[in-house]
Formats: C-alpha cells, sequence, structure tokens
C-alpha cells in the first residue's frame, strides 16, 4: 500500500457572497441591510468531500462549469481554507500558473526565467544551475535577451512552460494547461507531463478536455452537485459522464 | 490558526524568501531603469517639482520665517516621496498580482514587502542628492548619519509596511478603498510638518499634528539631515508607535488572508 499524499476528510467548502461588499464602500452603505445579510450567506462549493491520492498517482476532477473543480485545487496548494474537515498535503505543491502569469514584458527571456523560478517556488541558485536546460528546452535561444514584450504570445508559452518543465515538485496542480499553444507545444507539453507522472511525482489534472484525462490520469473522480459521483479508472468514469 | 505566520516561514528556507523579495524587487527596479536611463531622474523630478513649487508659494509669496528652506522642503519631501507613493500604491498591489496569489499560497506577505522595498530602494537612491544640497547650503555631514539614517529607516519601513498591509487586505474586499487611501494621503500630507515647521503650528493644533505618526518621522529625517541631530526620545515614541501600526496592519491581514483566494 503506497502512502496517501493528499488527504480530505469531509471536507466542505463554501464561498461567500460577497458582492455589496466588493463593489465598494459606497455600495457597502447603500445596501446596508442587505449587504449585512449577504456576510451571513454562503453558497456551497464542496459538501463534505473524502477522498485520498497515493503518491505517483495521477487524478483528474472532471465535472460541470462551476461544481467545485478549481476550488479543489486551491484547497490543495493552501490557497483556500475549508469551512469545515481536515486536509493533510504531503510533500512540495507546485501549482502550474496561467502560462505567462509571472511575467513581466519589459524584462528579457532570461530574467523572466529567473523570476519565475523563483515565483514557482526554486531558489535564485537552482534556477540559475537550470538555466542553460530551460533556454535550450524552449528553443528560444536567439531571442533570450530580447524582451518578452516582443515575443509572440506562443513563445511566451513555451518560455513559461520550459520553466515549468525544469521544477522539482512533488505535488503537480494543473488546471487546464493542456489546452493552451499550438498543436506542436500541446505535444511537448504533453509529453511532459507524462515524463512527470513516469518519474513518480503526484499529478492532480483539472481538465474539460476529456481526451487528456483519459490519456493522462490512471484515475477520475467526477465532482456534481458538491459532491463526488463517481471515482474510479479514468476511461470508466469519462465514458459515464459522457453518457450522462 | 490559519495560514499561521511561523508554518509560513517553516515551510520554505529563509534563503528562499530571501530570494524571492530580492527577485520582486529587482523586476520592479529593472523595469523603471530599463525602459530609460532617465528612471533615476524620475524619482528625483517628483519631488523636486514639489520643492520647487512650494518654495515658490511659501517662501517667495507668502515668506516662512525659515532658513534654508529649499533644504528644508527636500529633507522631508524624499522620505514623504517613499511613504506616499508605497502607501498609495499598496490599494492595488494584491490586486494586480491576482493570478499568482491565487496559486501560490505563500506569496501573500511578499508581494506588499517587494512593492515597498522597491520604493524604499528609490528613496535610498536620493539620500546623495539630499547630502548634495546639504553641502551647498554648507551643511556637513554628521557622523549620527551612520546610525541615525537605518534607524528612521527602519521606523518608516514599519509604519510604511503596516499601513500597505492594511489597505491592501482591505481593498481586496472594499475595492474603493484606493480612492480613500489617495484621500487619506492628501490629507496627511498637510498634517505633516513636510512643507512647514512644527514651531509656526499654534499650540492647540500640535495634538493632531504630533498624533500624526509620519510626523515624529519627517521630523527625525530633517533633524539627521540639516543639524545632523538624533533625538532618542522622539525615535522611541515615532519608532514604537510605527511598529503598532505595523502590528495592526499584520493582525488584520493575517485574519484576512485564507479569504483572499475567494474574492480575487
Amino acid at each position: 500500500m503506497q502512502e496517501s499524499v493528499v488527504i480530505f476528510e469531509r471536507v466542505t467548502k463554501s464561498y461567500p457572497t460577497y458582492t455589496y461588499i466588493t463593489a465598494g464602500f459606497k455600495n457597502f452603505l447603500i445596501h446596508l441591510p442587505k449587504s449585512l445579510k449577504g456576510f451571513k450567506k454562503r453558497y456551497t462549493v464542496l459538501r463534505e468531500i473524502s477522498f485520498q491520492i497515493t503518491k505517483g498517482e495521477c487524478v483528474g476532477f472532471i465535472g460541470r462549469n462551476g461544481v467545485g473543480k478549481s476550488t479543489l485545487l486551491g484547497l490543495i496548494a493552501g490557497v483556500l481554507k475549508p469551512d469545515s474537515g481536515k486536509i493533510v498535503v504531503k510533500g512540495r505543491v507546485s501549482p502550474l500558473l496561467e502560462l505567462g502569469a509571472g511575467f513581466h514584458p519589459d524584462l528579457t527571456g532570461r530574467e523572466n526565467i529567473i523570476l519565475n523560478g523563483v515565483l514557482l517556488g526554486m531558489t535564485k541558485a537552482e534556477v540559475k544551475a537550470k538555466l542553460d536546460f530551460i533556454v535550450d528546452f524552449s528553443g528560444l535561444k536567439d531571442f533570450i535577451d530580447q524582451p518578452i514584450r516582443t515575443y509572440s504570445s506562443g513563445m511566451v508559452a513555451r518560455l513559461a512552460f520550459s520553466v515549468i518543465a525544469h521544477l522539482d515538485p512533488e505535488i503537480l496542480l494543473i488546471d487546464e494547461i493542456l489546452a493552451v499553444g499550438d498543436v506542436d507545444f500541446q505535444k511537448k507539453s504533453f509529453q511532459k507531463i507524462l515524463e512527470f507522472k513516469e518519474k513518480g511525482i503526484t499529478i492532480v489534472l483539472v481538465s474539460h478536455s476529456l481526451d487528456s484525462i483519459v490519456k493522462v490520469c490512471d484515475r477520475a473522480i467526477w465532482l456534481e452537485n458538491g459532491g463526488i459521483k463517481m471515482d474510479g479508472e479514468a476511461k470508466e468514469v469519462v465514458s459515464a459522464y459522457l453518457r450522462s | 490558526m490559519l495560514l499561521n505566520f511561523q508554518s509560513f516561514l517553516q515551510s520554505k528556507s529563509y534563503q528562499y524568501y530571501f530570494d524571492l523579495v530580492s527577485v520582486l524587487v529587482a523586476k520592479e527596479l529593472k523595469v523603471r531603469y530599463k525602459n530609460s536611463l532617465l528612471g533615476y531622474f524620475w524619482s528625483l523630478l517628483n519631488p523636486i517639482a514639489l520643492a520647487i513649487i512650494f518654495y515658490f508659494a511659501f517662501k517667495v509669496i507668502m515668506r516662512v520665517p525659515i532658513e534654508n528652506y529649499s533644504f528644508f522642503l527636500l529633507c522631508g519631501l524624499f522620505p514623504w516621496q517613499w511613504f506616499a507613493n508605497s502607501v498609495g500604491s499598496s490599494p492595488m498591489v494584491l490586486l494586480g498580482n491576482a493570478s499568482l496569489i491565487k496559486k501560490v499560497n505563500f506569496l501573500t506577505y511578499i508581494i506588499p514587502l517587494a512593492s515597498i522595498l522597491n520604493d524604499a530602494v528609490h528613496f535610498l537612491l536620493t539620500i546623495p542628492v539630499i547630502l548634495l544640497f546639504g553641502f551647498l547650503f554648507k551643511v556637513t555631514p554628521s557622523p549620527v548619519y551612520v546610525w541615525g539614517i537605518p534607524c528612521w529607516f527602519v521606523a518608516q519601513f514599519f509604519l510604511t509596511y503596516g499601513l500597505s498591509l492594511l489597505f491592501s487586505s482591505i481593498n481586496l474586499f472594499f475595492r474603493d478603498l484606493e480612492r480613500l487611501v489617495s484621500l487619506f494621503l492628501l490629507l496627511l500630507f498637510y498634517l505633516t510638518p513636510v512643507f512647514y515647521d512644527v514651531s509656526l503650528v499654534p499650540k492647540e493644533y500640535h495634538g493632531i499634528i504630533f498624533l500624526n505618526p509620519a510626523t515624529g518621522i519627517i521630523i527625525g529625517w530633517r533633524d539627521l539631515f540639516m543639524k545632523g541631530a538624533f533625538d532618542v526620545g522622539l525615535y522611541f515614541v515615532y519608532f514604537f508607535y510605527s511598529l503598532g501600526i505595523f502590528f495592526v496592519g499584520f493582525f488584520i491581514f493575517r485574519k484576512l488572508s485564507p479569504r483572499f483566494a475567494e474574492v480575487l
């Protein structure tokens, strides 16, 4: 029996309905009675969810929009806190940022690699040691000292993924990353994710692309109405989901 | 409790946090100085322009009885610039990095910190200009500078970081706070003896002026640069005042931070 690295025990997560508050003090005061009610009213996304992910497993979450898939990743990353229940995560979590998040257009490719690498959890020395490999992998050697505002969006995506590909995560969280970039790039990133999987890195993937879930994941969990509708082998869960 | 500060520090090495802050500060500085070699000039331009305006308004027209008035102005305006720029931009600093904060959980405290350290570097770079002005007004640099500058720097740092934490976190929930903050800074500017001396203020208003945490700091900088003086009593009062404000900002930020990703 392999060790569990992600454990959810009866986890409930709700969101506040902060509409009048985030609209600012002015709206908050104008709509004071409603605003105060809004403090208490919460919208439950996940209701008493329990599951475990063992080390090296590759799990995909599927379900309709707004069912709480990204919330789940947020909970694993520790960015969101559950209302109740227990979450245990063992190991270094690396979330894949939206491609290009944390890049600055006026910095060169090289400077952005260092910035992004550190944001994603490496020390400066670690990024610098890997810098040449990252540049090679990106295939952008000729442009690497140009500011990335001169790059095409495909080139930015390549640079971003090259940084990710050289991270050394224990648990990798992926939110819809496979749909970005041209066909070549998708293939390359896909390849890299399979490589991560072979290395024994635990991967949690959220995607609407059922195809990529079947290809990458061993196991899929289907979320519906705040709970787990089905949990099993990726192929079976996906085909059941398609039939519904 | 949730997102405890200790666990936040323990989860990564100090080396990593040092790198993270330095990379974020370096980013802002590089961007600023890359676009134009005049980057340094830009950070001087604003306070110098203000100094010229105030000089004209208050020295030439109103004839305030303050000696070396242009030097007097710069000694207050440069540190004020750091404070006002950092606090003024703080409401947007978390919103502007939403995509990072939603995914990486240890960044929240670091992002406002990097922003104010960036302005702090600009301030430190303006100190030679203050010294140069001092030279023009026959003020010789004093050995007190060696510890006076770090001391007031730390006091101002806590005040600025505390208010930045406060405003950046609350602005996520009340998105129009930014407007109130700029109004607050405008009011605070006139309540701070930047372009006047406290001795010109009628006694009955001293309470309000000294209640303003920026007052002691601006007076401290100016006494330091103009007279080479360091008032230990004044320093400790405003250091602990700033530290208190820092803790208020810090605890409110910590209380709100588990909710950041929910509202971004």
